[in-house]
């Protein structure tokens, strides 16, 4: 039996007032009912304003009544194509491309607008998976603030103009060179394009620049291997996964390739007993290091130690100066890449070239090249090197430019030292943008012509050398954009335009213009046969100068901080992104802002707040105004609110890049925390992301963080939530596989044990469910907690985005979520997500409260919500034991008759700006037409996208044959990289559901069982790889 | 009419041989030389030529004529038509009507007969009588006319209220007067032909100006035998609005259509749902097989369209409380295995919209 205890707060593990008040309660706020004692004639509604009101309403309803019914025109096409029918949705493959990364998607477009991205399938890199930032892409295409035409110093030209401006600009260069600055383009085309226009103006250089850097990784392969380029790897052939620090489901490299190798590691069951270990050693808790098997903290500046550390363990040298628990961590590490050579793979997230020469040292001893990292490919999402952008700022300082063309890179917003590079483009001749958004960079440059959006674009990409990805435009350019391909092309004297050149390659490439159309069609181009080859052998020339560099290393200060990305916000380039903005971020589970991530313990030396104090963690925990701490480091120094997350390292600080960008990027990014790049720095020939510096608590200032961690709380009889959440170690599993199985068992013993307890745990009778059963399976061991689902549920669905003040204040829309449980250390907690969404219960506690019958249950299973008969008394919200059912506190979706009751609210400050900007006529062509937009007090919650269902059963009877597995995907089941999701009818015994219900019979757990809900969604129990076989038979003896 | 109705053709003329129906319809004009039959035709359809269709493969006409074959011959009536109900109900109203106000009648005059008795009485017993209390005095009456008023009031305001939006036998004018009666009724084209979205998704839309020039480029004026009105009693010139059509779609006679020169017709849309339900024509036509006529009336015989149904939610559900679904024919339905094992034991014999959860919320709802 599972002694864990489970917590999502402090409040919890304590069992604090609140934490009980708050479990106690759904919603967390007073209602705003005025108190009734004052009498009827003296309250704040007297007489008069009583009669005001009759008046109104009666007047008001009278014009409604007699208003005539407006005439509605129906405009057919004029000549409409042969393939296109009103009302019926178009797929086309394309590809998510930003800053190198490239994913492989299909744009679902209704009447002309692509409204929603799915994974392509048919990718052997990514299997259809998608991230958060992947599914949101389709909102910044209708994005309000996107560059509308091109401009010069800010004022509306023709293209024809500035073309011809900027021909003359080129014409006066003459000895100085124009360079094209950009981040990684991983475009061969587009890299063509560059070429081409670099033979017109010969000197011409091309200079990458990757914010999210891998210089470090680069030059260590250079050193190493001879290779400057990031090998293919491949964490499916791994047995044991050792990470240093590096974000690999999350943010590293390409981690929805990643994710799904993962997780194809991590599937279970009992005839398979086996799994991957993963061991993460990291300064701040991250999601990678939330999903592995056990994790081991250390300062940022110790990377190089642990680093080396692990080096000499695995080659049998000793090592001291380590603290003790890190130490035996190591020699755990170097135990199990021993043994399981050939079939362990070390990763590392440090942009340190010595400390990645180390890494790929350990990955050569253990037998990582040719198993578990590929040479045979290189994956070309990042090339950048840092040192040649110092050079270039310096060189642009210095005059020598003659002119400088920004694709895609920001530098104005994300080099540390910003000052330089904005001085040193005025010293340049002349600048031009091709930003599609007002960004830092865009603002310092006099040319600016706006570039395609990538679901407006044609172009391809190469991710991983041999596979190819392409796009083609899924609409027609919504402002006057043209794609920055087309103007080098056009600049170079070609006589073919960019998408001629590409059709013409591909043609040729492929073998006519039929291949052109069919690879279109599939969207992706990659090699038949796919061989594993260790490269070239490693060089160990690099290696003693590195060990001796890390060793010599040692940085002094009071606290170090260490910046990491978060995942839907990478850069900076998700801020100006309102569903990335509300999207909770999967370990702190806040929104809207980044903060200082402080450990327990650092809360108590530097803010004095001891979580132990009951009253002191209810304090910290219930507001959300947060205590301010001011951070100095690098000269700079900026105010951050604290939150405090158990698992990171006690002196380390952590902050969330890509905040604070310029507003100008739209009211979205308004006032959305800080830009923490300043705290970057260089360190030799490479960026650093971790620093040392001095923090210090600004008293009397408060910060408002809105986090959603505490809004789903509910309280289980045990105290422990073993029946929400359910967990075994490997030792444990294979010991005894039915060891859960055996706890509901205990669970349900009063009501008859599993197989009776449906009948005899209720008074209720059950019903039949003749035809389909709808049910979900959620395989906790697969889930990474990366959040694609919440924001694929929030495009499919129609999903309001609330605001920071509504979040704050527990108004959160998201129909699904994913909680977060910590259980074990408060200093090194074990991390376990769990998907939450309606269950769907076949005894739904909500459907027995509604006195309208508004919410009520099918006949397929799904717990039904009609919003049209639904009155707001929010009694099923309050009954729900899982907390799912979400309440329209105000008109976020402008769905009711009167708009100004929502614009009054925006125009006081009560609502956020981005409710107006996501009420915007542009911004609400992203809205799927096949879902009601729900208006003001109806409660809404998840329908199993009922929409999805609808439409394939419908073209399964059209088809006149039953239904099968794959008619239908749900929004989240799509998006998930990992295939967590699975989803079918589970009447049939042969759906993917019923398969993964069986083969998994002992992970099998409902959550909050015992309540007698029959949830339509049940979990497949995690399993931790905490001991080895061994271990565990120790374990249990003891 | 243009020419002869295509079904049947193999039997007339030369064209039971298809390399003389592959020469006919590469160029008619070089054949009708060599052929009596079509020369003759041409003569008996005042002199029009049929178009030449040189890329046309012989495979292509072959499918056509195969086409041609598969269709079955038109019945004498068409398409299903609805039976209206309205009559019969009418006529109980009028009865019950009728009924309540002999009765009402029958009341007061035993009332007041009650009342004269009961003062005879009075007078026979020497008992002082009251005065006599007029009908308008009388607080019997008086409450129970205002109780007549309040119930009759509250049945009409709720009526009306139900009926807000409710735009049954609405039936604007529309820019152009296309009459249904002519394409559908007199000519028997296919609903589906014009409306084709309606076997492929939710909207039967209305069709784009091409689908209306297909015909249209041969068929430049109105000759049918029918008078055309409108709903006002006013005739119609056809030829005029096939002329209207024309200059929308920016087409003189004689020449190619080019259709960038066409501008849109802005119809005036009938069929209004409101924005919280899903409508699927496909769902209905397709899986559902009901014809068109069931929801729209009998549009072969509307010269300008009226919304038939008033698409109130009761009538829809009314319907899916009363029509069977494919059970048997469609193998989606394979699923169900305890209707088909009652359907075997013989203890029901259809399977209706609402047992396989056709009037449940999200169905409609989402």
């Amino acid at each position: 039996m599972s002694q864990k205890k489970y917590w999502k707060s402090f409040g919890e593990l304590k069992q604090t007032a609140a934490f009980q008040q708050d479990a106690k309660d759904e919603f967390k706020e007073d209602l705003p009912f005025e108190t009734a004692d004052t009498g009827l004639l003296s309250g704040n509604t007297p007489r008069r304003d009583f009669l005001k009101y009759l008046g109104f309403s009666t007047t008001a309803a009278a014009i409604a009544a007699s208003c005539e019914i407006p005439v509605k025109k129906a405009i057919p096409l004029v000549n409409r194509p042969e393939e296109y029918i009103p009302g019926v949705a178009k797929y086309y493959a394309t590809t998510w491309s930003q800053d190198g990364d490239a994913v492989s998607i299909i744009a679902k477009v209704r009447d002309g607008r692509p409204i929603k991205i799915e994974g392509n399938t048919d990718s052997p890199i990514t299997k259809g998976g998608t991230s958060a930032r992947v599914q949101a892409s389709v909102l910044d295409l209708y994005d309000m603030y996107r560059l509308r035409y091109p401009a010069i110093a800010g004022k509306e030209v023709t293209f024809e103009a500035i073309d011809k401006e900027i021909a003359g600009e080129m014409a006066k260069l003459g000895a100085k060179p124009i360079v094209i600055l950009s981040s990684t383009i991983n475009s061969p085309s587009s890299l063509a394009a560059i070429r081409q226009f670099q033979e017109k103006y010969i000197g011409t250089r091309h200079i990458v620049y990757d914010a999210d850097s891998k210089s470090g990784m680069l030059m260590a392969n250079e050193a190493t291997f001879g290779k400057r380029a990031l090998p293919g790897y491949r964490f499916d052939n791994a047995k044991a996964i050792i990470s240093l620090g590096a974000d690999f489901l999350g943010t590293w490299v390409s981690p929805i390739e990643f994710a799904a190798q993962y997780a194809k590691g991590r599937k279970i069951d009992a005839k398979h007993p086996s799994m991957s270990r993963h061991i993460q050693f990291e300064s701040v808790l991250s999601m990678t290091g939330s999903n592995a098997d056990e994790r081991f903290l250390h300062a940022p500046s110790e990377t190089g130690a642990v680093a080396l550390a692990l080096y000499n363990a695995v080659n049998g040298n000793s090592n001291n100066g380590l603290d003790k628990k890190l130490a035996e961590g190591i020699a755990k590490a170097a135990k199990e890449l021993k043994e399981h050579a050939g079939a362990a793979l070390v990763v590392c997230g440090s942009n340190d070239t010595n400390i990645q020469i180390i890494v790929n040292a350990i990955n050569a001893s253990v037998g990582a090249y040719g198993s578990t990292i590929d040479w045979s490919v290189t994956n070309n999402s990042r090339v950048g090197i840092d040192v040649d952008m110092a050079n270039l700022i310096s060189e642009m300082k210095s005059g020598t430019i003659g002119g400088l063309f920004v694709v895609d890179a920001n530098p104005a917003y994300t080099w540390y030292d910003t000052k330089a590079f904005s001085d040193a483009v005025k010293n340049v001749g002349f600048s031009v943008s091709f930003s599609s958004k007002a960004d830092e960079t865009q603002q310092l440059c006099k040319y600016s012509l706006p570039t395609n959006h990538f679901l407006e674009s044609w172009g391809d990409a190469e991710p991983v050398s041999g596979h190819y990805s392409l796009l083609q435009p899924t609409i027609f350019p919504l402002f006057k954009t043209r794609q920055w391909q087309d103007s080098l092309m056009k600049w170079s004297g070609s006589t073919t335009d960019y998408l001629g050149y590409l059709k013409q390659y591909w043609s040729g490439i492929l073998g006519g213009e039929a291949a052109w159309d069919n690879a279109l069609q599939a969207g992706v181009i990659h090699p038949s046969v796919a061989s594993i080859v260790s490269g070239s052998t490693f060089n160990n020339t690099a290696l003693s100068g590195a060990m001796s560099a890390i060793g010599a290393s040692k940085k002094s200060g009071k606290i170090e901080i260490q910046l990491y990305q978060k995942i839907a916000m990478g850069v900076g380039q998700g801020a100006s992104n309102p569903w990335l903005q509300e999207m909770p971020d999967p370990v702190t589970r806040a929104t809207w802002d980044n903060y200082a991530i402080v450990s327990p313990a650092m809360a108590k030396s530097l803010l004095d707040i001891d979580l132990a104090d009951s009253g002191q963690s209810d304090a910290y925990e219930v507001n959300p105004e947060k205590k301010v701490i001011e951070i100095k480091a690098n000269g700079v120094s900026k105010k951050l609110p604290v939150v405090i997350i158990p698992g990171t390292h006690s002196n380390t600080i952590g902050i969330a890049l890509g905040y604070g960008r310029t507003p100008k990027i739209g009211k979205t990014a308004e006032g959305s925390g800080e830009d923490v790049f300043p705290f970057t720095n260089m360190s030799g020939q490479t960026i650093s992301y971790a620093t040392v510096g001095e923090a210090s608590v600004v008293d009397n200032e408060t910060y408002i963080v809105a986090m959603v961690q505490t809004h789903g709380s509910y309280d289980t009889p045990q105290g422990k939530r073993v029946e929400v959440m359910k967990e075994l170690t490997l030792g444990q599993f294979t010991k005894d596989p039915n060891e859960i199985i055996e706890e509901r068992e205990h669970e349900l013993k009063p009501w008859g044990g599993i197989e009776n307890f449906e009948t005899q745990g209720t008074i209720y009778g059950s019903y039949d469910k003749p035809g389909i059963q709808w049910g979900m399976s959620v395989d906790l061991n697969s889930c990474i907690g990366c959040g694609a689902c919440v924001v694929a549920c929030n495009a499919e669905n129609n999903i309001s985005v609330v605001g920071k003040n509504e979040v704050k204040r527990f108004h959160d829309m998201h129909w699904m979520r994913i909680d977060r449980y910590f259980s074990g250390d408060m200093e090194n907690p074990d991390v376990v997500f769990q998907p939450m969404m309606c269950q769907h219960c076949d005894n739904a506690p909500c459907e027995n409260v509604c006195p309208v019958a508004a919410t009520n249950h099918s006949s397929e299973g799904l717990n039904q919500m009609t919003y049209n008969r639904c009155i707001g008394t929010r009694y099923c919200a309050n009954n729900c034991p899982y907390k799912v059912r979400r309440f329209n506190w105000a008109d976020y979706s402008g769905a009711d008759s009167f708009p100004a009751n929502q614009q009054a609210q925006v125009a006081s400050g009560e609502l956020n700006a981005v409710v107006g900007v996501m009420n915007d006529d542009l911004t609400r062509m992203v809205l799927n037409p096949d879902v009601t937009v729900r208006s003001r007090g109806v409660i809404e919650k998840c329908s199993f996208c009922v929409q999805r269902l609808q439409e394939g059963k419908l073209n399964a009877k059209k088809a006149s044959r039953p239904l099968e597995d794959g008619d239908i995907k749900v929004a989240c089941q799509q998006s998930c990289p990992t295939n967590a999701i699975v989803f079918g009818n589970s009447n049939s015994k042969k759906s993917a559901v019923s398969v993964d219900r069986e083969d998994n019979k002992q992970r099998v757990f409902y959550s909050l069982e015992p309540v007698h809900t029959l949830p339509n969604v049940n979990y497949l129990a995690k399993v931790r790889h905490k001991e080895t076989g061994a271990e565990a038979a120790e374990a249990h003896h003891g | 009419m243009t020419g002869p109705a295509l079904a049947g053709l193999e039997g007339r003329g030369p064209w039971s041989d298809r390399k003389q129906l592959y020469a006919w319809i590469h160029n008619p004009a070089g054949f009708m030389k060599t052929n009596k039959y079509t020369a003759d035709l041409k003569v008996q359809y005042n002199g029009v030529l049929m178009t030449a269709f040189p890329a046309l493969a012989e495979k292509e006409i072959d499918a056509i004529v195969a086409y041609i074959n598969s269709v079955p011959l038109p019945d004498a009536g068409g398409a299903v038509v609805a039976t209206t109900e309205a009559g019969s109900e009418s006529d109980n109203t009028l009865l019950y009507g009728i009924l309540t106000l002999i009765l009402a009648v029958v009341s007061f005059t035993l009332l007041q007969v009650n009342g004269s008795l009961r003062k005879m009485a009075d007078d026979k017993e020497g008992t002082p009588a009251l005065e006599p209390i007029p009908v308008w005095k009388n607080k019997t009456y008086i409450t129970m006319a205002i109780l007549a008023l309040f119930l009759l009031g509250g049945y009409w305001t709720v009526d009306g209220a139900i009926g807000l939006g409710r735009m049954q036998n609405y039936q604007p004018e529309q820019p152009i007067f296309y009459s249904h009666k002519v394409h559908a009724g007199v000519n028997q084209i296919s609903c589906l032909y014009c409306h084709g979205g309606a076997q492929a998704g939710k909207h039967s839309n209305i069709p784009s100006l091409n689908i209306c020039m297909n015909c249209h480029m041969a068929i430049n004026e109105y000759k049918g035998n029918e008078k055309l009105y409108t709903a006002d009693g006013k005739e119609v010139n056809g030829t005029a609005e096939i002329q209207k059509l024309y200059k929308y779609a920016g087409f003189e006679s004689g020449q190619t259509w080019d259709p960038a020169k066409a501008k849109p017709v802005e119809w005036v849309k009938i069929h209004n749902l409101p924005d919280h339900v899903y409508f699927n024509h496909s769902q209905h036509v397709v899986a559902g097989k009901v014809a068109c006529q069931t929801c729209h009336g009998e549009i072969q015989k509307m010269d300008e369209v009226y919304q038939f149904s008033n698409l109130s939610m009761g009538w829809c559900i009314n319907c899916h409380r009363e029509s069977n679904v494919k059970f048997t024919e469609n193998g989606f339905y394979s699923i169900y295995e305890k209707y088909h094992d009652a359907i075997k034991k013989g203890e029901m014999d259809s399977v209706s919209v609402e047992a396989i959860g056709g009037t449940e919320c999200q169905k409609c709802h989402y």
